[in-house]
This record gives C-alpha cells, sequence and structure tokens, in this order.
C-alpha cells in the first residue's frame, strides 16, 4: 500500500515539476520577445503626435534619469572631483543621475532592451538596432535649444536618422587612424596597405579593432584597392562584397599579433612592444606620447572609419522629460568641452571649442575640420534593406558577427 | 565540541513555539518541505525555469532580413555549429585548455595540499591555509591583467629569459593555459588538502606496517582515497575554464566558447545561435558533474 | 609522519615554490600600486605614492568597495541559510530526489557565468523586479549555496544523529535541539563555507554584470576602469588595499576554524569513522 503510494507522488511530482518547467518555457518565451513592440505601442498612442512616441513639449522634471553610458562619459566627480559635469545638471534640472556603465555595445543593447532605463549613448554599431528593434524613441530636435549649435557635419547623419526622422543627439565624434611605433616601422606609412599586406614585414604585430564593425574597414580599403566591385558605403555590402572582405579580413589574420577592444590593451600593447603598427583612437596616441612611447598616428589616404555616439532616449523610458534635458545638457557648449576633453574626442558642439581646458584640443582632434572628416565613414549597424535600389541584399550585423567568428578563428 | 551542552533552562510544556515544534515533530514530512521549499523553490523555479526558457531560444531562428527572433522551432542553429568548422575548433579548444587546466593544477595542488595536510606543524598549517585563500580576495582582473605584465614582449618573463637566450610564450592558447591554471589553483587546493586530512594517519601507518615503502603507499593507499577529492576540485577548475571569456580576451586574441555566446547576444541579437552554442558548456558540465558523483566527488567539496 | 626525511623536504622545496608562483603576480600588482607612470610598461619607471592618493580622492571606489562588502555580507548570510536548510534536509531524511538535491545546488557555479547570468537576467526581467542591491545579492547567493550545503552536508553526515535523538529524548524542542546540539557541530563547517562564499561573492564579475543596476560592485568598478588608462594604476592601489585588508577576517575564521580542524585529524571528533 505504502508502495504504491510512494511510486504515484515520484511520478506526480516529476510530472508536476516538467509541466511547470515548460509552462515557463512557453509562457517566458512569447514574453520576452512581445515586449519590445507592446513597448513602442504604447509610446505611439500616448503621445499622438507623428511622427509616433515623440515627446511635444518638456514638462516638469521626474526626479530621475537612468542612463546607460560608455566610462568616462557621465562623470559626477566620484572619479576625480575636478572632473563633474552632473552635479550642475542634477542641481538645476532636479533629475538625478544614475549610470550604468556599459562596457561594449553589445551589452548597452541587451540593457536597452530590458526597459529599464531611460536613455544610452549608443555607439554607431549599435544605434540603427536599437532604432529597427523600437527600443529607442524619435526625438523631437525642436525641443533641444543647444542642437542649432552643433557642426554641420554630425547633423542627420545614417547612423541616428532614419527616413528623416531624428533618434538622438550626437556626443562627439572621432576617427579609427593608423598608429605605428616610429622606431619600428619606416618608412612611414600613409596607407592602409602597411596593414593589409600578408606579407608584410611586421607580420605577428599587427594590430586589429576587435569587433564585426571592422569588416567595415576591410571595406574602405577594397573601395580603393577594388573599385570595381563597386562599393559605396562600406557599411552595406551584398553578398559579393561581403565574400571579398572577409577573405582580405582572413589573410589579415596571418600577421595580426593581436586585435584589441578596450584601450588599456592597446596602450599596453604598443609599450610593451607586442602591437607596431594598427588601427587607433586619437587618445590612445596622445597617452602613448606622455608616456613617451614613440609613437604617431596618421589618417591614411583611402580615408578610414570613425564613430560618433548618440544620445537616444527609450520608447519606454519613465523620465523622459529628464532624459530630454540630459539630451541638451551633454551638448550645451560647457558640458560638452568638459565631457569630449576627458574621453579625448572631437566634441559635438560648435561652441564647445573655446571653453577646453587645453586650447589645442579641438585643433588635435580636428573637431572643425569637416575636410577631415569628410574621409570618414561612421559606424553604422549594417542592415540587411541596402537603402539603395539592390533592395535587401545586404548582410545584417548577425552576418558580420557569424563572419567574424569565423575570421577570428 | 564533543561534550553535551548544558540545557540551563527547563523547556516550558505552554508557549506557541512549542507547539508549533511538537507539531512540527509529528510531521517530519512538514518539515522537511519546509526546510526544501525555500532552496529548493527558488533553484528549480527560478534558476531552472530561466534556463529552461534560455535553452528554448537555442530552437528558434533569427530572421537575416527582419533582423527579428522568430519562435519557430527548428534546429537550423544545431547544423550551422555543426557545418561551420570554426565553432567546433572553438568548442574543442575550449573544452581541451580546460581539461590541461584541471591537470595542470591538479599536479600543483598536490604536494602543497600533502605538506599542508600531512607534514605541516598547525602552527604552519594555519598560516598555510590563509596564504591559500589570500589570493581569492586579490580581484580576478587585476591578477590577469598582472599577467600580461608578465607575458608582453618587454614584460618580465622575457626580462628573466633574456640572459638565457629564451623567450617566453607571449600571449595565445599557452598564456590562456597558464593564467587559468594560476587563478583557479586555490580552488584545487583546498578540497585535496581537506580530503587528505580526512585520511587517518593510522591508515598510512599501517601500511608501512605492513611493509610497504612510501611509494607503494602512496600509489596504491593515499591516491585511491584523495582521488574523490581532486575530481570534486577539478569541477571548480573545469567549469571556470569553460565558462570563461574574460581572460581570452586580455592574454589572447583566440575565441572561447564564452566569447562566441557573449558576442551574438547584443548587437546581433542572435540570441538562437547563442544558446545554441551555450548548451556544449552545459552538455559538457552536466555529463562532467554526473561522472564526478560516481567518483564520490559530492562527498569531498 | 611515515614520510622519510628526503621526502619532506621534497614536500617544503614543492610548497615554497607553489606559493611563489601564486605570489608572484600579487607582488607585481603592489609593485605597480607605486608606479610612478600610468602604462603597464616594465621595468617600471619609478616609484611615487601618487596614486594612492588619487584612489583616496576617489569617492566611486568607496562606494563600490561598501556595496560590493554589503552585498557580499547578505548573500553569504543567505546562503548560509539556504545551504544549511537544504543540507539538513539531505542529511537526515530520506525522500524523493535527494540525490539530485546535491546535483541541483552545484549548478549555478558549474554552468558559465554567462549562462546563469543571462537566467538570472531574464528571472527578474520577467518579474518585473528591478535589478538594484537585492538582484544582486539573490543571483551570488544562488551560487554561493554550494559551497555552504557541501560544507555542512559533509559534517552532518560525520556527526551522529543519535546525538540529536538522545537531546529530544531528554525533552528539548526542534529548536532547540538545532540551536544546542546540532548548530555548534556545524560552526566551523559554517564558518568555512561563511568564508569561501564571501570571497566568491566579493569577487564575482559575470554574473554580476548581468543582475546589478546602476550599483557598481568593486568587480565592476574595475572592470570599467581599467578599460581607462588614467585610472588604471588606481586599481592596483585599491587590489593591493583589499588584499592587505582581507587577511584579518581570514585568519580570524582559520583560528576559530582550526580548533575543531586540529582534531579530525586524529579522526576523533564525532565518533570514530
Amino acid at each position: 500500500m505504502k508502495q504504491r503510494n510512494r511510486r504515484f507522488a515520484r511520478w506526480a511530482v516529476t510530472a508536476l515539476v516538467i509541466g511547470v518547467l515548460s509552462m515557463l518555457a512557453a509562457g517566458c518565451g512569447g514574453d520576452d520577445e512581445s515586449e519590445a513592440d507592446g513597448g513602442a505601442a504604447t509610446t505611439a498612442v500616448e503621445s499622438g503626435g507623428a511622427p509616433e512616441g515623440m515627446l511635444d513639449a518638456i514638462g516638469e522634471g521626474e526626479g530621475e534619469v537612468n542612463l546607460i553610458a560608455w566610462a568616462g562619459y557621465v562623470e559626477d566627480g566620484s572619479t576625480d572631483p575636478k572632473v563633474d559635469w552632473v552635479t550642475d545638471f542634477e542641481t538645476e534640472s532636479g533629475c538625478q543621475v544614475n549610470v550604468k556603465l556599459g562596457n561594449t555595445s553589445d551589452e548597452m543593447v541587451t540593457l536597452m532592451r530590458t526597459g529599464q532605463y531611460d536613455g544610452v549613448s549608443a555607439s554607431g554599431d549599435a544605434s540603427l538596432r536599437l532604432v529597427a528593434a523600437g527600443d529607442v524613441a524619435p526625438v523631437n530636435m525642436d525641443l533641444i535649444e543647444n542642437y542649432e549649435a552643433v557642426f554641420e557635419g554630425l547633423k542627420d547623419q545614417p547612423h541616428n536618422t532614419v527616413d528623416d526622422v531624428n533618434y538622438g543627439v550626437p556626443h562627439g565624434r572621432g576617427a579609427n587612424l593608423l598608429q605605428y611605433r616610429t622606431d619600428v616601422v619606416d618608412p612611414a606609412p600613409d596607407s592602409w596597405s602597411v596593414v593589409w599586406d600578408e606579407n608584410s614585414p611586421y607580420k605577428g604585430k599587427v594590430t586589429a579593432y576587435d569587433s564585426p564593425i571592422y569588416i567595415a574597414d576591410a571595406a574602405v580599403y577594397l573601395m580603393a584597392t577594388q573599385p570595381d566591385l563597386g562599393i559605396e558605403d562600406p557599411y552595406e555590402l551584398d553578398e559579393e562584397q561581403f565574400a571579398a572582405a572577409v577573405e582580405l579580413l582572413k589573410g589579415q589574420r596571418a600577421v595580426i599579433g593581436e586585435y584589441w577592444s578596450d584601450y588599456t590593451k592597446q596602450i599596453a600593447a604598443f609599450t610593451g612592444g607586442d602591437s607596431v603598427v594598427g588601427t587607433t583612437w586619437q587618445v590612445i596616441t596622445n597617452v602613448l606620447e606622455s608616456e613617451k612611447v614613440p609613437v604617431a598616428s596618421v589618417l591614411p589616404k583611402e580615408g578610414s572609419t570613425g564613430w560618433s555616439d548618440t544620445w537616444m532616449i527609450s520608447s519606454e523610458a519613465e523620465n523622459p522629460n529628464c532624459m530630454y534635458m540630459w539630451m541638451n545638457h551633454i551638448i550645451s557648449p560647457k558640458a560638452n568641452a568638459a565631457a569630449t576633453e576627458y574621453f579625448g574626442e572631437a566634441p559635438s558642439s560648435s561652441e564647445a571649442c573655446g571653453l577646453t581646458s587645453n586650447p589645442d584640443h579641438c585643433e588635435i582632434f580636428h573637431a572643425d575640420d569637416e575636410e577631415y572628416f569628410s574621409k570618414i565613414y561612421y559606424w553604422k549597424t549594417p542592415q540587411a534593406d541596402c537603402g539603395d535600389d539592390r533592395g535587401a541584399v545586404c548582410k545584417d550585423y548577425s552576418e558580420w558577427t557569424q563572419a567574424w567568428t569565423e575570421i577570428k578563428g | 565540541m564533543t561534550s553535551v551542552p548544558e540545557v540551563t533552562e527547563a523547556p516550558s510544556r505552554e508557549g506557541a513555539g512549542r507547539r508549533l515544534s511538537s507539531f512540527l515533530h509529528r510531521h517530519p514530512r512538514l518539515r522537511l518541505s519546509l526546510l526544501l521549499s525555500g532552496p529548493v523553490g527558488w533553484l528549480v523555479i527560478a534558476y531552472l525555469g530561466s534556463l529552461a526558457v534560455l535553452l528554448v531560444a537555442a530552437f528558434w531562428r533569427l530572421d537575416p532580413f527582419t533582423s527579428e527572433i522568430v519562435h519557430e522551432y527548428g534546429i537550423d542553429n544545431f547544423r550551422t555549429l555543426w557545418e561551420r568548422d570554426v565553432y567546433r575548433t572553438i568548442a574543442f579548444r575550449t573544452i581541451g585548455i580546460a581539461a590541461a587546466v584541471t591537470i595542470t593544477d591538479a599536479l600543483l595542488a598536490f604536494p602543497i595540499a600533502y605538506y599542508m595536510a600531512k607534514v605541516a606543524s598547525r602552527r604552519t598549517r594555519r598560516i598555510l591555509v590563509v596564504a591559500i585563500l589570500m589570493p581569492l580576495w586579490a580581484s580576478y582582473l587585476v591578477k590577469v591583467y598582472a599577467w600580461r605584465i608578465i607575458l608582453q614582449e618587454n614584460g618580465v618573463l622575457n626580462w628573466a629569459l633574456d640572459p638565457i637566450g629564451l623567450t617566453g610564450p607571449g600571449f595565445g592558447n599557452v598564456a590562456t593555459w597558464l593564467v587559468f591554471s594560476y587563478l583557479w589553483l586555490p580552488f584545487m587546493i583546498l578540497p585535496i588538502y581537506a580530503g587528505l586530512e580526512r585520511i587517518p594517519d593510522s591508515l598510512l601507518e599501517a601500511s608501512s606496517d605492513l611493509g610497504g615503502r612510501a611509494g607503494r603507499t602512496f600509489l596504491r593507499v593515499v591516491l585511491p582515497l584523495a582521488f574523490p577529492a581532486v575530481v570534486a576540485g577539478s569541477i571548480f577548475t573545469f567549469s571556470l575554464t569553460l565558462g570563461d571569456y574574460i581572460t581570452p580576451q586580455i592574454v589572447s586574441s583566440t575565441q572561447f566558447i564564452g566569447n562566441v555566446v557573449y558576442i551574438n547576444v547584443g548587437v546581433a541579437n542572435n540570441l538562437p545561435l547563442a544558446a545554441a552554442f551555450a548548451t556544449v558548456p552545459i552538455a559538457v558540465m552536466v555529463l562532467y558533474l554526473l561522472g564526478a558523483r560516481r567518483a564520490g566527488a559530492f562527498d569531498e567539496l | 609522519m611515515i614520510e622519510s626525511p628526503l621526502a619532506r623536504w621534497l614536500l617544503r622545496g614543492a610548497t615554497a615554490l607553489t606559493l611563489t608562483f601564486i605570489y608572484l603576480p600579487l607582488a607585481l600588482i603592489c609593485l605597480y600600486a607605486f608606479n610612478s607612470g600610468r602604462s603597464l610598461a616594465w621595468p617600471i619607471p619609478g616609484l611615487s605614492l601618487r596614486w594612492f592618493g588619487r584612489a583616496f580622492e576617489n569617492t566611486g571606489v568607496r562606494d563600490a568597495l561598501w556595496m560590493t562588502t554589503k552585498a557580499a555580507a547578505l548573500a553569504t548570510l543567505l546562503a548560509l541559510v539556504l545551504g544549511t536548510l537544504a543540507s539538513l534536509a539531505v542529511a537526515r531524511y530520506r525522500f524523493f530526489g535527494r540525490e539530485t538535491i546535491s546535483f541541483l545546488v552545484i549548478l549555478p557555479i558549474a554552468l558559465p557565468g554567462i549562462v546563469t547570468g543571462m537566467a538570472l537576467n531574464a528571472t527578474y526581467n520577467t518579474t518585473g523586479i528591478d535589478l538594484g542591491l537585492f538582484t544582486i545579492v539573490v543571483g551570488h547567493a544562488t551560487f554561493c549555496i554550494v559551497v555552504v550545503y557541501n560544507n555542512v552536508v559533509a559534517r552532518l553526515r560525520r556527526t551522529q544523529q543519535s546525538l540529536e535523538e538522545a537531546s529530544a529524548d531528554l525533552g528539548a524542542d526542534t529548536w532547540q535541539t538545532f540551536r544546542l546540539v546540532t548548530f555548534p557541530q556545524l560552526r566551523s563547517a559554517l564558518l568555512a563555507g561563511a568564508l569561501l562564499a564571501f570571497a566568491l561573492s566579493f569577487d564575482e564579475v559575470i554574473v554580476t554584470t548581468f543582475t546589478a543596476g546602476s550599483d557598481q560592485t568593486l568587480p565592476i568598478w574595475i572592470l570599467a576602469n581599467l578599460s581607462r588608462p588614467n585610472q588604471l594604476p588606481i586599481v592596483n592601489v585599491v587590489a593591493v588595499f583589499v588584499i592587505l585588508l582581507s587577511t584579518i577576517p581570514v585568519y580570524v575564521a582559520s583560528r576559530l576554524a582550526g580548533e575543531s580542524a586540529g582534531n579530525r585529524a586524529t579522526g576523533v571528533a564525532g565518533g570514530a569513522r
């Protein structure tokens, strides 16, 4: 009698556990995906204005704003008491700033999907993904006073503007440059060929940026060396163009010493001699020069990729007014000067140049040199829709990611 | 510790607390379920539940044209992982290095654990335990960057080997093996030490009384008794290496399973592929744990 | 002892070598905390104390340190409670699924951190819990349960149930039995488990990334600051500070646990095997 009860109990419990798990799987799986659409829909209904989701006027501050940002973008004096462009914002607007630091674009996108943040400083490789997924809402530029002062070359850029609708304000911009150890690399290079050459004399000491978006750099090189591929936008690559870029990268793998994703690693590599030539950011060159490491960097003749981060507002933002106030604040001349000088990039506000503590800052970073930036192709999330008459035959970022895994090996 | 504790007050017969505990005493099953409800409830419903949801995503697919996850069930992702060589290479590399790290740590840990358990005086033993535990408090990231300084081109290792004319391994697979072996060593030393401690000295003396020399005693008595403890320690070294993605990024340019999973969740929005690849370390660990349980390791953790 | 003097010297040598291996990188960290330069170049250009001053001014690291201590303490407490409950159930009762409990409890730590992190993150999102200290603590407790559980189960298996039955026979109720008979025997096992759980939680970064909101624990602070060259030397200073600070609780705990550990080797405590 007891035996039978026990066996029955066993089956019952097992069945119950399996049942609960499968219900959770079925139910929860559905929920995750519908969340994003649900969010965008409700915001559309709320605002009533066109395009959907845009604020009509900035109301009272809600008391706080939750941001996802790169380290160094939102400094409130806790890192260094002299570095602070947040405290005065908090006092003026009454919006307490809470920051979650993201270390990669992937992390930022995952965090934004949760809908628990009001805004993000998205890099170009992530911005269009956020737009396409409905995680961010359009921005009403009329409400942002300081937008007028933004450099023309940064307005309405394809990485944050879709169908003439703006999705954010630019924080600053920077270019990916070619850096080399002046004591090792001779003659001084002026072309990217020195890193793409499979028979490079610097084999094993070449470095490149560790992200699928680097495929665009290969495309930029192909624009100059294989013009019959017809590449016009290094982020919109169809089957043939993409295959050629991947081919080039697989060839480069043989000469690569290491890939870098955070700039401490690159600084360590160039200081320690593990890398002697490769992609870099201006700020890295500055740090190395200040440490007396013999390096120089140059914008090669083929042009290069670059980046410009955009402050975007979540479609499920709980504090939209504070977010708009923040967006206006971060591109105000004083804050923008402080923030971009600290991080090491060119400011987005044309009035920031007079306010940097280093008077040469804007010159070093070519802030108002539109000719310089005309050779830069800003990071943009690759999407299937080519955006031209080829249709939807381009490779989207998930395929770039898979190709990148194969390239690195 | 073993003396019978004094019950200083006479327990009152009345009182709600007393009645509750009597009630519980008469209903062992209720007592049991109360004990278990917390931990098991959380682990099964919250943890396993979300794990199940994650793994279900492995069967969905990402539509590259709309970049949306389609809730249709299929094994496309697994086919991709199987057909494209690179994923197999990465999986084997991860598992291989995890195994190498485990063996290295077992070899490194045994002498020091034996010394601590059997040879050292009580005071030395206590100091050594502290010395082994201390590195666990130094931040993982800082330790890995310290290894960067050691292994870099103009780093400490090459500087030390230069007079002999040798060079260090630089960055790469060897570097990750070295760094992982370093990081998880305390996790291997402690269980082996605890396991060796449990071997009564009388057993070893008996073995030598029966004519066994030190080597034989070691092989026939110590090793078999300590083996479950080694397996217990290996659970940590193996699993921690299998799931790590930070160290490979810092001291090498090679990819581990964790790197691929991480890179696909995010901008790529390819949760199905990431989840599918994540099933590999999960399956490996489940098999490893089943084997470890057989070897009696669960009693030695 | 049955080891020959030669064997003992070899063991001493091996121990010394292993300890050197363990402490060399830590010594390097200490050295770089005094580095006058900013980068990771070797050899270091000179010595300086300026990073200590900068680290002290940095309120971010102080907040992170406090947050981490809080989270680790709470997580350890939670793990102690849950782990003890589970181990009492497993060691003292027989029931369906008993063997799977050991398996279940080890899963969070055995599976890759990124999987555990993603799973926990999904749980929080589905149940609508805001990420913060609570979610960090619960996340850490999830994988810390196993260290407490294993220590306590091992100890319970070695102690005799007859002692508890005797206590009940003498008129003590369940709670009194636990408090006066079981708990004293578990104390050192709980202490060992708590110490390891605290260390695990203190230094955990992968799962924490997925379960922390805008709160920064120390490992997250370090991760964010390691990628900023201006902050790199401060990270070394902080690491040295934490190591030095940790010697106190570790030594105290080992003293407390050591009293019973000494008995174990001779197989006396808790009845002979």
